[in-house]
């Protein structure tokens, strides 16, 4: 009869023990997010911002003026910004942040990026309740300022934001890449620039600009520097040379294609490139910008929204005025493989939302999300460089055509090669594309283009590249990036991003704590008793 | 009695002591291991070139993603060591005057001069450390000779402020610094990853007003021209 009424207390206390332990593990991670039925206007709602500008004041002006105007019509918000010049820093500090949930509410971010944070359980809002809540969806009947619907969100760009089936950001601002040519230089070398530039046109020009007179300099320039063709992103470059061959890159689960022959051809055009002293990088040399407007540079890629910085005209310098020369600068789409398909990679930040305990801060947080997509900050900031705003209603407004009319009044707001770049961009968004987005695909990203750097380094070290070097390379692509595990959790930040433990491991770990808090009881309830005795 | 020979055997210990204890030996700062370049040789190396050099950690900018930079100077010269392969365990072992060995890649980026992402490293000594004392180059302000000290520690003395402005327009990043001497003005920076806003040197720049004159000690940087990477500064 002891035995058994021992046996049942175990069992009592196995239970009793275990239940609160199973139960406390889920509260580690955020709830799936509920629209509240109303929003309280009475309670005080403080939600951070991080944003990205380029090193730009009116950006950073555009930012400060939209907070202001949101604060002025929703007063119980108040918004904190902090301000970033660039993607990766915004992304390890989120990282790290949302290990001691400590994430910004609102996020400026790229989708590559959205995959690696919401490994966490729900640490990003998914938005598609949000976006189409009747009161406070997009352009609901209860937002105080005129937002867009979802049908006034360029299609194209809407789809970015999503991974899987969920939206997971909106688009803030979209851009592509041009090509920003040195036209005098062009010309001076024997060629036209055509309107639809080639590979190989410019890979031609550039092996011929890469000549030097007996004196060592290079003729086409006259001085002793000259870098005819400067990529700003390698990984862009890859990819978009990729698709435009309708080559394989990877796929939507996040299977990785790259390491192909199509890539490996590529690497050999560059190889000889580099030989020719034709071709080189920004993160070998530094800003395209800077070789273009002192004239050591005929060919610069760089994005639309860097536009302002190219030319000797242009707004912006990194550079000393007396390096800047006098040349023509045009703007063209970036070189194609097929001159009738044009097809060119779609980028720009998105925002997203992080997961707050207080479903009202959150909906604080989508209302001023909403905010960003308004007429005010999306032409603001779109005018501020090559951007184009991503809702068909800003770039329908009247505001917004009579600037695209005035390319060229000045070299400031109407900046003619900024205003180019734009157009270029709006005329081309049924052409833009955007590769699949999963946790590790920003990993892929980063070794599209580590091929083309280390290629390039390669061959300036004199060091040959070969069948057995790319073996050897694609090799060292997986170990450093973990491409053989690109969907596992390994997001290459030298950090793993662990999602909920299995159920199994779950009741496992309680079972073992359970166990010790037995033993730790049955010892006390024995010493007790000694002491009684 | 027993005083005494209480008294006799401290002297005793205590001397004996000091017999045992040898001469402190003086760190040579440029003494390399076999195979490592002289700085000549690394100053004389092209871009692009395959190095081998040791030196002395002067300071660790920044670690992430197993990548590390760092400035690094023996008794001739500086170097920078631009995302160097390391873990995070060994970057906590790269304490200031460690001594290093690095192998790696020449290279130059808008004029600084640098060793190559990807270059690996060796600890060679924990032990008898070196750190570089601050040289005054206030002199060579606006000559070419400056930059033939690139990447060391220096100061340079009573410059006046001309303006400081928080890139973004707010703390939190890097400090954008102008200072002037005699007619000509020098950009120098707070790097936000090497000195960030809860160290006192960002905090004290931060309260700086154009017209203060200051000494200033950082590492002498590039960014197509001298941009020194401010550590100190001390209000005249």
């Amino acid at each position: 009869m002891n035995v058994c009424k021992r046996l049942l207390s175990v069992c009592l206390l196995l239970a009793l023990t275990l239940l609160p332990l199973v139960s406390c593990h889920a509260s580690v991670s955020h709830e799936a997010f509920e629209v509240p039925t109303d929003f309280d206007t009475s309670k005080e709602y403080e939600i951070t911002f991080w944003a990205k500008n380029d090193t730009n004041d009116v950006q950073i002006a555009v930012y400060h003026q939209a907070i202001e105007d949101f604060e002025e019509i929703y007063p119980n918000i108040h918004v904190n910004l902090k301000l970033y010049n660039d993607y990766g820093r915004i992304y390890r500090d989120v990282i790290t942040n949302l290990q001691t949930n400590t994430t910004p509410n609102v996020c400026i971010t790229y989708p590559d990026h959205i995959a690696t944070y919401k490994e966490g359980k729900n640490t990003v809002v998914g938005l598609d309740v949000l976006m189409a809540d009747e009161k406070y969806g997009l352009g609901g009947s209860e937002i105080a300022f005129d937002a867009p619907t979802v049908d006034e969100i360029v299609p194209e760009f809407l789809a970015e934001g999503k991974i899987g089936d969920v939206q997971y950001a909106l688009p803030f601002m979209r851009s592509t890449e041009a090509c920003y040519i040195n036209q005098t230089y062009v010309e001076k070398l024997g060629y036209t620039v055509p309107d639809v530039l080639t590979w190989d046109f410019i890979f031609e020009v550039s092996k011929k600009a890469a000549e030097k007179d007996a004196d060592g300099k290079y003729k086409v320039n006259g001085q002793e520097v000259m870098i005819p063709f400067i990529y700003k992103s390698t990984d862009n470059m890859m990819i978009q040379m990729l698709k435009q061959r309708g080559a394989e890159y990877s796929t939507d689960e996040g299977e990785v294609l790259i390491f192909n022959d199509d890539t490996e051809d590529i690497l050999y055009t560059v190889a000889d490139a580099v030989s020719a002293d034709a071709f080189s990088t920004f993160k070998i040399e530094s800003y395209p910008a800077n070789y273009l407007n002192a004239g050591q540079c005929i060919f610069a890629i760089d994005s639309t929204a860097g536009a302002g910085w190219m030319g000797a005209d242009a707004p912006f310098s990194d550079i000393d005025g007396s390096k800047i020369v006098e040349f023509e600068t045009v703007v063209r789409a970036i070189p194609q493989y097929d001159t009738e398909k044009p097809k060119m990679i779609s980028q720009g930040p998105s925002v997203c939302l992080f997961a707050k305990e207080d479903e009202g801060e959150v909906l604080a947080s989508w209302i001023f999300m909403q905010f960003l997509l308004t007429d005010s900050v999306q032409l603001g900031y779109a005018q501020s460089e090559g951007y184009v705003p991503v809702t068909t209603k800003a770039q329908q407004s009247a505001v917004y055509l009579d600037y695209l009319s005035r390319s060229g009044e000045d070299n400031d707001l109407y900046y003619r090669v900024k205003l180019e770049a734009t157009q270029l961009m709006l005329d081309n968004i049924e052409n833009t594309f955007i590769t699949p987005v999963f946790n590790g695909s920003a990993n892929l990203r980063n070794a599209a283009g580590q091929m083309i750097e280390e290629v390039t380094k390669s061959i300036q070290r004199e060091q040959t590249v070969d069948d057995a070097y790319m073996e050897q390379l694609y090799g060292k692509m997986v170990s450093l990036y973990n491409l053989d595990s690109a969907t596992s959790g390994t997001v290459g930040t030298g950090k793993k991003v662990f999602g909920a433990l299995p159920a199994e491991s779950v009741v496992l770990l309680c079972a073992l704590g359970g166990i010790w808090v037995l033993i730790g009881m049955y010892f006390g309830v024995e010493l007790i008793k000694k002491r009684k005795k | 009695m027993k005083k005494l020979l209480a008294i006799v055997l401290a002297l005793t210990f205590v001397l004996g002591m000091v017999a045992c204890t040898q001469p402190e030996e003086q760190v040579d700062p440029n003494k390399k291991s076999d195979g490592v370049m002289t700085y000549a040789q690394y100053d004389a190396a092209k871009k692009g070139d395959a190095v081998v050099i040791e030196g002395f950690v002067q300071a660790k900018q920044s670690w992430w993603d197993n990548k590390a930079t760092v400035y690094l100077q023996d008794g001739d010269g500086a170097y920078f060591l631009y995302e160097m392969t390391c873990s995070e365990a060994d970057y906590e072992k790269l304490t200031v005057g460690t001594k290093i060995k690095v192998t790696g890649n020449k290279t130059e980026w808008a004029g600084e001069i640098e060793v190559d992402s990807g270059s690996t490293f060796e600890i060679v000594d924990t032990t008898d450390k070196w750190v570089a004392t601050a040289m005054d180059a206030t002199s060579l302000l606006g000559t070419d000779d400056l930059i033939k000290h690139q990447n060391k520690l220096v100061k340079f003395t009573d410059m006046t402020v001309v303006s400081i402005e928080y890139k973004n327009g707010q703390p939190g990043d890097d400090i954008y610094v102008k200072l002037s001497k005699g007619e000509a003005e020098y950009d120098f920076c707070v790097e936000y990853y090497l000195t960030g806003d809860d160290t006192d040197v960002y905090k004290a720049v931060g309260e700086l007003k154009a017209g203060d004159v200051i000494d200033v000690e950082g590492f002498l940087y590039w960014y197509n021209a001298v941009n020194t990477h401010i550590t100190a500064v001390t209000k005249k």
